[in-house]
């Protein structure tokens, strides 16, 4: 029978005894999210992120804005009430990571875009304390200030294809092109951009002239936050896991 | 045996220059040169030693050539990086408490540095705690020299090279955002390198062991060197942009990206801070009490209870978020039966002292020990607790949160650590005794009261912000605005901030004690009354 | 495989086999920390730390 002197006496076999009893939990758990089909809801409307958006995400977790701001709304009357609709897994299906967040020393950001102007934000993440007194968010003068860097954002597109995003060839080829007319309203690829993610805003986010700027990336991921899901069409009750 | 040191030395060498030369950006490139600096350092250390692996702190004829060196640097390290460890994270409370001291610089805002808090304490100090305490455990209980020439070497500077990669990574902006994962995945890639040595180092020297019985402080710290190891390798599994650049995506996304996180994050807790040190109290506590742990049994139901139920316990950190319910039903039933194995192993290390508590008066190491203990069956009270999904509703997203994980890492990792450091210290160096024993009074003092303060502060901001958050008036209308709760919580931060400058205090107390029995100084002050010149040793209650 | 199986059969598992299972698992452990033979045993081994030096 089982003899546990064996185990104690020869510390490859506790090793294994170890790694089997360690491993049945994360197997049992986690597997199944992966080929459940009930895990992940179908919603209308979640495309992948511009190419601006994906820099500006980039810049998110550079500055580990995750540590303050969770990017989950729980199904509470006073979450939904503050926050809008509770979030989907869908909404986060192509985010590599996730950033979900696991404190709110500042608001959930979850669905953010569309609520404030591009001019609140940049306003806001230059000095949080002119505009919410109250706050204690650090201040990010330096965005603005920073010429984005995008030249291989052709690269970052192919790696996020690699690991499951839907980018076409088209997407990773025009990716240059696509961030820099997200940033021109009036330059001639606008519409073949939004063609290819359609909804997206193409503005001038920083209000600076000249070229892209960090702060235009970080305004255009916020402002597209929990804005893709087409609500009117989901329906909660057939989603019930 | 030196040509062995060489050769991996050399390749490290070589790696580093030509990361730094491919470099797409420049943290690829400062870690590039920083990795070729330390083989170059490497080389001449090993010259410099000319063969000298770490001999025992006291050479007796016939005795065992313990590898003791390598326990010194340990305690040097430990205390190094807690010091800096606790300081980092008092910045961060006052930057809470006080905005304008994240200077509004890219280096110095909280996002940056709060990572570097946390790996700091729990991978830097702990980290070294847990190498020093398993290198001199296994080398004691199996009565062998570490295993390995200079392989236990290249675990502890290899290690220190993670932190210092992963340090200037977070301050320069280069994270993968996954909490307590945050580093990049060249970084991860080298972590995992050094871990599989340690590994093969620690199995070594239990395979020399002259004992047929494995003790079972060795059993935590095998638990916790392996289930780390898978914990590592699958959460950072990532695609890089580019071999030349800093910046992955990570393999998996959202939800699945999700749980993978916290089922490692939550064993991070689990095997890191929580098996590893009972690895310490399992051998460091019976050593300090001169006396053998309560129940060997109650040890071996313990372990396995513990390493089985832990590892289920993950979703409960997404609670009503998009995970199905299924999975976090689960987590929570498996962190409320958690409470028992975890309580099982406080008992078994508090009653280790039953029949000696008079010692608590007259030893302030034994002291620490023991409320080391205290804290861990009061941490893990609180959070089968607050894994339950009704309170959860309620803690989640606030302060509560980090009031319970500083119950635990201030007063269970921290006081168990400095305990084990405060009876390694005269007996590494080969001292009559410790410089100060009253100093490690003042320390216990100190971090008591800092701790205290701490989480009572975090337990009260973090449910009234629970609370406003959640709080309707009369009319129906939810009552507070999000800065208004900001705006509540301002003293709390203070007070939190006031409990780390005590806390900091207390590790800065115990450099200088560390420092001055490294010496071989002893401190002229009044004796504690030792037990032994006490009449029969009768219960103290 | 497993799509067609909704939360309340999977619950009903766990809370009948799964409990099953590990009241069993931890009854092996019992037993085997708890024989009378093995005392003496671990008594010599709880007395390890105080062998070296």
């Amino acid at each position: 029978m089982f003899d546990h002197g064996k185990l104690e006496k020869n510390s490859i076999l506790m090793l294994v005894g170890i790694l089997i009893v360690v491993s049945i939990g994360g197997l049992v758990e986690i597997a199944p999210l992966f080929y459940l089909e009930s895990t992940i809801e179908k919603v209308k409307g979640m495309r992948p992120y511009t190419p601006l958006e994906l820099a500006g995400r980039n810049i998110y977790i550079r500055e580990g804005c995750y540590n303050c701001h969770s990017q989950m709304v729980r199904p509470f009357r006073d979450e939904v009430e503050r926050y809008g609709h509770y979030s989907l897994a869908a909404e986060s299906m192509y985010d590599h990571p996730f950033q979900w967040g696991s404190k709110r020393t500042g608001p959930d950001l979850a669905r953010v875009g569309g609520k404030y102007s591009d001019e609140w934000h940049s306003t806001h993440l230059i000095d949080p304390r002119s505009l919410v007194p109250e706050s204690v968010m650090p201040g990010y003068p330096f965005l603005a200030k920073t010429p984005l860097k995008y030249t291989d954002i052709a690269k970052h597109l192919e790696t996020n294809r690699m690991v499951g995003v839907p980018y076409d060839d088209a997407m990773i080829e025009a990716a240059k092109a696509d961030l820099e007319a997200q940033v021109n309203p009036d330059a001639d690829g606008v519409e073949a951009m939004q063609e290819r993610y359609p909804g997206a805003q193409a503005r001038n986010f920083d209000g600076q002239p000249g070229k892209p700027t960090e702060m235009d990336a970080l305004i255009s991921y916020l402002q597209v936050l929990g804005t893709m899901v087409d609500f009117s069409s989901y329906k909660a009750e057939e989603n019930y896991r | 045996m030196n040509f062995l040191a060489y050769l991996p030395l050399g390749l490290a060498g070589l790696l580093g220059l030509s990361l730094a030369a491919g470099a797409a950006d420049t943290p690829m490139y400062a870690h590039g040169l920083l990795l070729f600096g330390f083989a170059v350092a490497g080389v001449f250390w090993v010259i410099s030693r000319d063969g000298d692996m770490g001999g025992p702190a006291v050479v007796r004829e016939g005795g065992i050539n313990y590898n003791d060196a390598i326990i010194r640097a340990g305690v040097v390290a430990s205390t190094f990086w807690g010091v800096v460890g606790f300081t980092v994270g008092l910045v961060i409370a006052l930057q809470l408490a006080f905005p304008v001291l994240n200077f509004d610089l890219p280096w110095t805002n909280f996002g940056r540095l709060r990572p570097l808090h946390t790996s700091a304490v729990i991978f830097a100090f702990g980290g070294n705690v847990l190498m020093m305490t398993s290198f001199h455990v296994v080398q004691r209980t199996c009565q062998a020299r570490l295993a390995g020439g200079w392989a236990p070497w290249f675990v502890f500077w290899g290690h220190q090279l993670f932190l210092l990669m992963a340090a200037t990574g977070y301050v320069t902006g280069v994270t993968q955002s996954k909490e307590y994962a945050e580093p990049e995945w060249y970084v991860d890639l080298w972590l995992t390198v050094v871990w599989v040595v340690y590994l093969l180092v620690f199995l070594g020297t239990l395979w020399r062991r002259k004992e047929p019985h494995i003790y079972v402080a060795n059993w935590f710290y095998l638990a916790f060197i392996v289930t780390i190891a898978m914990l590592h390798i699958v959460n950072n599994l990532a695609v890089p942009v580019d071999l030349t650049s800093s910046k992955s995506y990570s393999l998996f996304s959202g939800v699945q990206d999700a749980l993978t996180q916290w089922w490692y994050g939550h064993n991070a807790v689990g095997f890191f801070l929580t098996a590893g040190f009972l690895g310490i109290m399992y051998y460091y506590v019976p050593k300090q009490a001169e006396r053998p742990v309560y129940s060997y049994r109650l040890s071996i139901v313990h372990f396995w209870s513990l390493i089985f139920l832990y590892i289920w316990a993950g979703p409960h950190h997404l609670h009503y978020t998009a995970l199905p319910d299924w999975a976090q039903t689960l987590g929570m039933t498996f962190s409320i039966m958690l409470w028992m194995p975890s309580w099982g192993g406080m008992i078994n290390g508090l009653m280790t002292l039953s029949g000696a508590w008079d010692k608590l008066r007259t030893d302030p190491i034994l002291r620490l020990l023991a409320i080391s203990v205290a804290f861990y069956g009061m941490s893990t009270f609180e959070g089968p607790l607050m894994s339950i999904k009704a309170v959860n509703g309620l803690s989640h997203y606030t302060d509560w949160t980090i009031g319970h994980v500083h119950s635990g890492a201030l007063g269970w990792v921290g006081m168990v650590s400095f305990g084990a450091i405060y009876f390694l210290a005269p007996r590494m160096w080969a001292r009559e005794r410790l410089y100060s024993l009253r100093l490690v009074s003042v320390h216990f003092w100190l971090a008591t009261v800092g701790i205290v303060l701490y989480a009572a502060a975090m337990w009260v901001s973090g449910i009234m912000q629970g609370l406003m958050w959640r709080a309707y008036d009369a009319l129906g209308f939810l009552e507070y605005s999000f800065a208004e709760t900001v705006e509540a919580m301002h003293p709390f931060y203070v007070i939190r901030a006031l409990g780390g400058v005590l806390y900091v205090l207390g590790g800065l107390v115990m450099a200088w004690n560390v420092y001055k029995t490294a010496r071989g100084d002893l401190r002229d002050e009044r004796p504690y009354e030792t037990s032994s010149a006490a009449p029969a040793a009768a219960p103290a209650e | 495989m497993f799509d067609n199986v909704t939360f309340e059969e999977a619950a009903m598992f766990a809370e009948t086999w799964g409990l099953v299972y590990l009241a069993v698992m931890f009854a092996a452990v019992l037993i085997y920390a708890l024989r009378p033979s093995a005392k003496k045993k671990f008594q010599d081994a709880a007395q390890i730390p105080f062998k070296e030096d």
